[in-house]
């Protein structure tokens, strides 16, 4: 087949090997079928988010909620700290002899600072945990990939899996049942 | 549809009435081309009333520039604040402004935690309308402050006179609520864009707008690890804008009610500033999607049942407040405080603007009684109308708080009138110029509606049996 000399010319330059489908639950059939048959480093892609489909690839990610409590307590502290500071040592007021540490007046501050480190902490910890911004990516080298962000489910078996092999890993996509099988150029 | 918009999408557009929240017949490329397409449109096929809505808002919005530059000019007393009514316009237009928006994070946030399956086709939209009215709430203050160009003392940087802002005070707590509100407002607005933006990438048909969707999308290429940690994030902003949301228009009730002013220091303020809030807000995202899903023949994504569900939640937040209403007047007599009863006296017959008081009992807690009939629910004109007079009565409520209340305080002899200049009017219809321009543009140049959260949609109305689709 031509294809197939194409892929043992390139092998080297390949990101991986693509297969199409046309639904969320054959896509997550696959994901689990690649992972049965051992291969490791894999995506999915998919026009919005499937249940159980970063699961079936294999991942497991908890750092976002981490940060994002990490973020939170520093809004709350730096919140909190900034208004001690400025009453307390930076510009102390005497107000009717009352104690210049009045922490239940910090409070609407101290929160809104807490939620406003923690929303910026979700959001830009999110980006750079998913690597973006990411002006290249080879999977954006297959035409039909744009389909992606439409109405087509992807799975991606990548060349840096040690179970990858161009031919073998080709007729195992092959039978999973998809649309369309292709090569991920580098 | 028209013809002419046959090539955006094949799917016919049907309301599929107040049972449905999305048309017949759409699958993942029908929705995806459907919104998309509205942003795809032909410059010139633009809706006529699209052209006439932006020029309307276009006009007012010189009319803004004109206000603002003659009062850097001559200061603030082109308005007509004096002294014992310091807080005009500027003040009730903020409130107002802030109010508004808050519907667009409890659509996007408090709903999406509840699961509610009608928010998706009207968050984003409703988003927008949040940045936007913030936006304009959040130039009133500034421009109320006599010297605008000094804004920046409000925050807290080290300077050369060693001056700190008061941390203790409602006003600074203001500073901090407001900017963090329209942060994450924006943070929330732009993280649920990133998917339709990869979306908009890949259809896009010219280079210019292939490449600044490209780089909007930063890279986004949907994939199920991208998805996981973006979901986790979604949902982490929602749960921190739900508290947030309460926490703003609460803070903002406090720079009355922290006064000792009768009829601002009160305790029901804070619940009753964030059930009004609501109310007006949700009354604007009706005043806005009802047109905008006419003339870009959305019906099938914002259908009936969106606008009954909305409707509901009006109703419901109107109680809240006509309840707060009732409870302010009946805490005046009870009290037996003799300035706070008279300042419940004034309000309602003996002062100069008794009438507006009745104007805002009319607007906000009357006439939208009629939304408990389901025939006035399932009517769009009689929604619209309705959410128009609720925007009239909840901009009412906030003259009534503000100025009534500044009118007449504890001495007689510190009595006074305010009556707005054309330069009051023209800030305020300036800001509503930004608010329309902007909708316009956003409506125009991006998807109005969250693409990957439709095809969500798609996926579970698939599920359900299909016998529906008959009925």
């Amino acid at each position: 087949m031509l294809s197939e000399t194409k892929v043992s010319e390139h092998a080297e330059n390949l990101h991986g090997i693509m297969a199409e489908f046309d639904d969320p639950e054959s896509l997550l059939a696959a994901a689990q079928q690649a992972r049965l048959e051992g291969y490791r480093d894999m995506d999915a892609y998919a026009p919005m988010p499937v249940e159980g489909l970063a699961e079936a690839i294999g991942f497991r990610g908890s750092w976002v909620q981490r940060l994002v409590f990490l973020g939170g307590l520093c809004g709350a502290a730096g919140g909190f700290m900034l208004c001690w500071w400025i009453t307390v040592i930076a510009y102390p007021h005497n107000v009717a002899g009352r104690p210049l540490n009045s922490w239940p007046a910090y409070v609407p501050i101290t929160f809104e600072l807490m939620v406003l480190i923690a929303c910026i902490t979700a959001v830009v910890g999110m980006l750079m945990l998913n690597g973006l911004p990411q002006p290249y990516h080879p999977v954006f080298n297959v035409e039909r990939f744009a389909r992606a962000s439409r109405d087509k489910f992807f799975l991606c078996i990548e060349a840096s899996d040690p179970k990858f092999e161009p031919v073998a890993t080709r007729q195992f996509l092959e039978r999973l049942n998809p649309q369309e099988v292709m090569d991920v150029a580098l | 549809m028209k013809p002419e918009d046959q090539e955006f999408t094949s799917v016919a557009t049907l309301d599929p009435g107040p049972d449905k929240v999305i048309g017949p017949g759409h699958d993942y490329g029908s929705v995806t081309d459907e919104i998309g397409g509205v942003v795809f449109r032909p410059f010139l096929k633009t809706p006529r009333q699209m052209f006439i809505g932006f020029a309307f808002a276009f006009l007012l919005v010189n009319l803004l520039m004109i206000a603002v530059t003659w009062l850097f000019v001559r200061g603030v007393g082109v308005w007509g604040i004096n002294m014992p009514v310091a807080w005009g316009f500027a003040i009730v237009n903020f409130v107002w402004w802030i109010g508004i928006g808050h519907a667009g994070t409890l659509i996007s946030a408090i709903l999406l935690l509840l699961k509610q399956d009608w928010r998706t086709s009207i968050n984003r939209f409703s988003e927008a309308m949040t940045l936007f009215a913030v936006a304009c709430a959040g130039m009133f203050p500034i421009l109320h402050l006599g010297r605008p160009w000094l804004a920046y003392w409000l925050l807290p940087y080290p300077n050369t006179m060693w001056m700190w802002p008061q941390p203790r005070s409602p006003l600074i707590w203001d500073v901090f609520a407001v900017s963090t509100y329209a942060t994450v407002s924006l943070l929330f607005w732009f993280t649920g864009l990133i998917p339709d933006f990869a979306t908009m990438r890949d259809k896009a048909g010219n280079s210019t707008a292939r490449k600044i969707f490209g780089m909007l999308a930063m890279g986004w290429r949907n994939s199920a690890k991208h998805w996981a940690r973006y979901q986790k994030a979604y949902l982490l902003l929602a749960g921190l804008s739900t508290p947030l949301v309460v926490s703003v228009h609460s803070v903002v009730s406090f720079d009355f009610a922290v006064a000792i002013l009768p009829g601002w220091h009160t305790t029901i303020f804070p619940p009753y500033f964030v059930a009004g809030a609501i109310y007006s807000g949700f009354a604007m995202v009706l005043t806005l999607a009802i047109p905008v899903r006419r003339w870009y023949h959305l019906e099938d994504l914002i259908t009936m049942r969106h606008i009954e569900c909305m409707s509901k939640v009006m109703l419901g937040t109107g109680l809240i407040v006509a309840y707060g209403y009732a409870m302010e007047a009946f805490m005046a007599w009870y009290s037996g405080g003799q300035f706070e009863r008279y300042a419940f006296v004034n309000r309602m017959w003996a002062g100069g603007y008794w009438w507006t008081y009745w104007v805002l009992i009319l607007c906000n807690i009357l006439i939208p009684q009629a939304l408990w009939s389901r025939r006035v629910r399932m009517s769009v004109r009689a929604v619209f109308a309705i959410a128009l007079v609720v925007n009239v009565g909840m901009w009412l409520e906030r003259f009534v708080i503000v100025v009534t209340s500044l009118t007449r305080d504890f001495v007689p002899s510190s009595w006074g009138m305010y009556y707005p200049t054309i330069w009051d009017w023209s800030t305020y219809l300036g800001t509503i110029g930004v608010f329309l321009a902007l909708m316009f543009l956003f409506v125009r140049v991006l998807p109005a509606i969250s693409i990957f959260e439709m095809r969500e949609v798609v996926h579970h109305t698939a599920k359900e049996p299909t016998h529906a689709l008959g009925d």
